[in-house]
């Protein structure tokens, strides 16, 4: 009995300890912005390499570029950073920038000419995965030093034909055209990598915050750079905690303990709507959520069934239940708020009509098997389409795997069926028109992994000329037009059935204000925050 | 050479032998695994819109072309110099990784080992002692809920009731944020970081982020630990000897305690190191509902991502703990029991 009394009493005494450490109202102060986000995707810091979400995000809020979004008019478009005006010469080829005069980054050096053309030679010269957005532009590794060239405060880029203007400065403003402290990166350069391992985990940038530290699947954090051209921001410390539970990020906004969380299930949001001291906010995202069919099974690659599959699907269903607040319908490739979108949705739930569709390509029952990533979402969605497409006679078998294992098989051509999601690359429609509707090579030698339209084996149907040709039309409007109609041809022809596009609902404690997370077209941006 | 001193180095050079023959097994298997399964680890490096050019010059430079032998063997090089590669998430050396998250899991399995024996040791002896009373019914009902409730379950109600409602103990995290990176790390062990640095505040406030964690694992401990010592001292209670030390008249504490409990030492030690190996491996769930940067999660997320260096250096701590806590266990039963020697 002794014994137990001595349990009792130092549980009791324990329990004392942790009460006292825990404030019964917490909050975070007033200068500091703490935000819970899946940040496990993660795994290089270097501009030049990044290409995750939550990298993007740190990235936005640490680099500047030659010309950048306005978070607090994203419909703007680009508009000066770094490089304060811009020249177009002649023929179209060559923009000369400007360089903004007096910007210094977080080191202290000055921001040069220098810095950002080599800042955009690197990214050119490391080839890593986002470089294709510049080498699109026909830079590459032995040119890049001739066509992207520092002379006094101007640094000119020349690409290998005429651009839109508006294609090229778009393409500038993702994240690999953010501009490095050429000085401090090649102090840690090792055996000739210009800094990559280096970077990977560390910064040097000139944009409003710099990095503190960013420790794997725990936080990233970062503070005020005083050396920032523009307003001191509010905050003067950001923290990013990875919470991966929704239930999790919930509690913390509830007691105070975050300011923002970004990852809360429909559930979660329900759960907190109404709440006191808390606001949900909404914004529609770049990322759309699809599904294919690969042109090499020979029954997906009629026409009529191509046209059934898209009447199978119960969008508005799927959108008023479980992807509610989360998704809307949205059935083009350039998500909406994008140059030259649209917002044609002719396909709804029509199992008579698919069955009529069926008929006339004279196929009967026929079982397929789609390859889904084990997302809840994705996995409902894929759920739905088996019980819709049962409706008329097509048994989808679903194969579920870890996004690697999934997309292994997609990229080699081997599933009748890719149940997945899409985000743009960089803000430009080009993004995505060059992936769903472009394919200059559909053999199987040309390994043309990265273009959807090639996973899928589709040829594009002529697609492929008119994407060519919108993306050298220097008007505007005009280019506008010509997504549009690009669009539109695909909405009847293409195996892509596009279904919807992300809304992100973010709960935040309702004294935060001007926290935007780039729409459609851009990361998040912390420096206009305030509380 | 004393023939003593013989003896007991051939004991220590065949311990030594049998650790390094089953931690290479255990790496040859894991790493064999870690290439036949149907996870591309190149995609995790490039991502999904890597063109075909950037893929192959990350296949070539991951050394992936090489037969399977040799791609071993030059792991199996590197690591008998200390180098367990880069991480492809975290882009640090895998043995810094470790450094960082197998800390923070010895020092939540620490804590709940220690509550689920502090707790289950004396549990399982009373609902012995006391078969079939309320005492007994109300052990054996605890032991059976720690059992059958999903850890996921218990970790968020855990949260919900004495975080969210009550705001007794601290979030998920090792620590508030307004305590991070104070302290200066010498063992990874926060709580003895703390201490060290004379720094109570946050002692204070990593103790209340610990407690919720290492009771729910504690509690699960404590399931398993309490039926053991039920199910060991109902075997001893019922024996002979027992029977005659009370007819002795000896007193009851001193026939439970000094006689019974004290022949299933030996016993215990096993279930508790047995019991600590599993808390020590990570426990992946409790580790993501309180955001706890543990091991658990670590290899977890490696492994999704197919991210081998950090599956294999994480399977080799693993693995060494469980070797490293048997022959513990085994010298332990020496000091217990001489008849094991």
């Amino acid at each position: 009995m002794k014994i137990m009394k001595n349990i009792m009493a130092t549980v009791v005494m324990g329990l004392a300890v942790g009460m006292t450490a825990a404030p019964a109202v917490a909050e975070t102060p007033a200068n500091m912005l703490v935000i819970a986000n899946r940040i496990d995707d993660i795994t290089t810091l270097d501009p030049a390499e990044s290409f995750e979400f939550a990298s993007s995000d740190v990235s936005r809020n640490i680099y500047s570029k030659l010309v950048n979004f306005n978070p607090l008019d994203l419909k703007a478009g680009y508009g000066p950073d770094l490089a304060t005006s811009w020249t177009v010469s002649e023929d179209g080829k060559t923009i000369t920038f400007t360089m903004r005069e007096g910007a210094k980054f977080a080191s202290g050096n000055p921001v040069r000419a220098e810095d950002a053309a080599w800042s955009l030679q690197r990214a050119v010269k490391l080839n890593k995965t986002p470089a294709f957005i510049l080498t699109q532009f026909g830079f590459s590794p032995e040119n890049v030093d001739k066509t992207i060239v520092a002379s006094g405060n101007t640094v000119s880029v020349t690409t290998n034909k005429r651009y839109a203007t508006s294609f090229v400065l778009n393409s500038l403003t993702a994240t690999i055209g953010g501009i490095l402290d050429m000085k401090t990166v090649m102090q840690h350069d090792v055996n000739g990598d210009m800094g990559n391992a280096w970077l990977k985990t560390n910064t040097a940038g000139s944009g409003a915050y710099k990095l503190v530290s960013w420790k794997p699947n725990e936080s990233v954090t970062m503070e005020v750079n005083p050396n920032w051209y523009g307003p001191a921001p509010a905050m003067k410390r950001v923290i990013v905690r990875h919470v991966q539970e929704s239930a999790t990020q919930r509690l913390l906004l509830e007691r105070g303990d975050i300011d923002v969380a970004r990852n809360l299930n429909p559930s979660d949001v329900g759960g907190i709507t109404g709440e006191a001291g808390i606001k949900v906010a909404s914004e529609l995202r770049g990322r759309l959520m699809y599904i294919s069919l690969n042109q090499k099974n020979p029954i997906l690659a009629k026409p009529e069934v191509r046209q059934a599959i898209k009447y199978l699907v119960d969008y508005k269903g799927m959108q008023d239940s479980f992807l509610k607040g989360q998704y809307v319908i949205h059935q083009n490739f350039l998500p909406a708020t994008f140059l030259g979108a649209i917002d044609d949705a002719p396909y709804s739930l029509n199992v008579e009509k698919a069955k009529a569709l069926l008929k006339k390509a004279g196929v009967g029952p026929f079982e397929i098997t789609a390859g889904v990533r084990e997302a809840q979402e994705r996995l409902e969605i894929a759920q739905s389409l088996q019980n819709t497409f049962a409706q008329a006679g097509i048994k989808l078998n679903l194969t579920v795997g870890t996004g690697k294992q999934i997309l292994a098989k997609y990229r080699s051509r081997e599933l009748d069926m890719y149940v997945g999601a899409w985000g743009p690359d960089y803000p430009d429609p080009q993004t995505n028109a060059g992936t769903f509707a472009f394919n200059p090579d559909n053999s199987d030698e040309a390994q043309l992994t990265g273009s959807l339209a090639w996973r899928n084996a589709w040829d594009t149907d002529g697609l492929t000329k008119e994407v060519e040709a919108a993306v050298v039309e220097p008007d505007r409007d005009v280019r506008a037009a010509l997504y549009g109609k690009i669009q539109r041809e695909f909405l009847k022809v293409s195996p892509f059935a596009i279904l919807f596009q992300r809304i992100e609902q973010t709960g935040e404690r309702d004294n935060v204000k001007n926290l935007n997370l780039g729409g459609a077209i851009t990361a998040v941006s912390y420096w206009p925050v305030t509380k | 050479m004393p023939p003593q001193f013989l003896r007991f180095s051939i004991k220590a050079l065949k311990t030594v032998g049998s650790i390094l023959i089953t931690m290479l097994g255990l790496m040859f298997v894991t790493f064999l695994i870690g290439r036949v399964m149907p996870v591309d680890p190149v995609l995790a490096v490039v991502g999904e819109r890597a063109t075909k050019e950037v893929y192959d010059a990350a296949y070539h430079a991951m050394g992936l072309d090489k037969p399977l032998l040799v791609q071993f063997g030059y792991y199996l090089w590197d690591v008998m110099h200390g180098n367990f590669g880069m991480s492809l998430l975290t882009a640090r050396p895998v043995s810094q990784d470790i450094a960082r998250v197998f800390p923070a899991t010895m020092e939540l399995a620490s804590m709940g080992t220690f509550f689920g024996v502090f707790l289950g040791v004396p549990l399982g002896v009373i609902a012995a002692v006391r078969r079939g009373s309320w005492i007994d019914q109300v052990a054996r009902v605890v032991a059976l809920v720690g059992y059958s409730m999903p850890i996921f379950w218990l970790g968020l109600m855990g949260l919900l009731i004495f975080y969210g409602i009550l705001g007794w103990v601290g979030g998920p995290g090792r620590v508030g944020i307004f305590y991070t990176d104070i302290v200066p790390v010498r063992t990874g062990l926060l709580l003895v970081d703390s201490l060290l640095a004379g720094d109570w505040d946050v002692f204070k406030s990593a103790f209340s982020h610990i407690i919720l964690p290492a009771s729910i694992l504690g509690y699960y401990s404590m399931a398993y630990i309490s039926r053991m010592t039920r199910s060991f001292m109902l075997e001893q209670l019922s024996a002979e000897y027992i029977t005659t030390a009370r007819v002795k008249g000896l007193p009851e504490r001193t026939v439970i305690w000094r006689h019974a409990f004290g022949n299933i030492k030996v016993q215990l030690i096993t279930v508790i190191a047995l019991s600590y190996a599993n808390l020590l491996e990570g426990a992946v769930l409790t580790e993501t509902i309180f955001s706890w940067p543990g091991i658990g999660q670590y290899i977890t997320t490696a492994l999704l991502s197919a991210d081998m260096n950090a599956v294999l250096g994480g399977t080799v701590v693993v693995g060494l703990i469980f070797v490293l806590l048997n022959i513990f266990s085994d010298l332990l039963y020496q000091v217990f029991d001489p008849r094991a020697k």
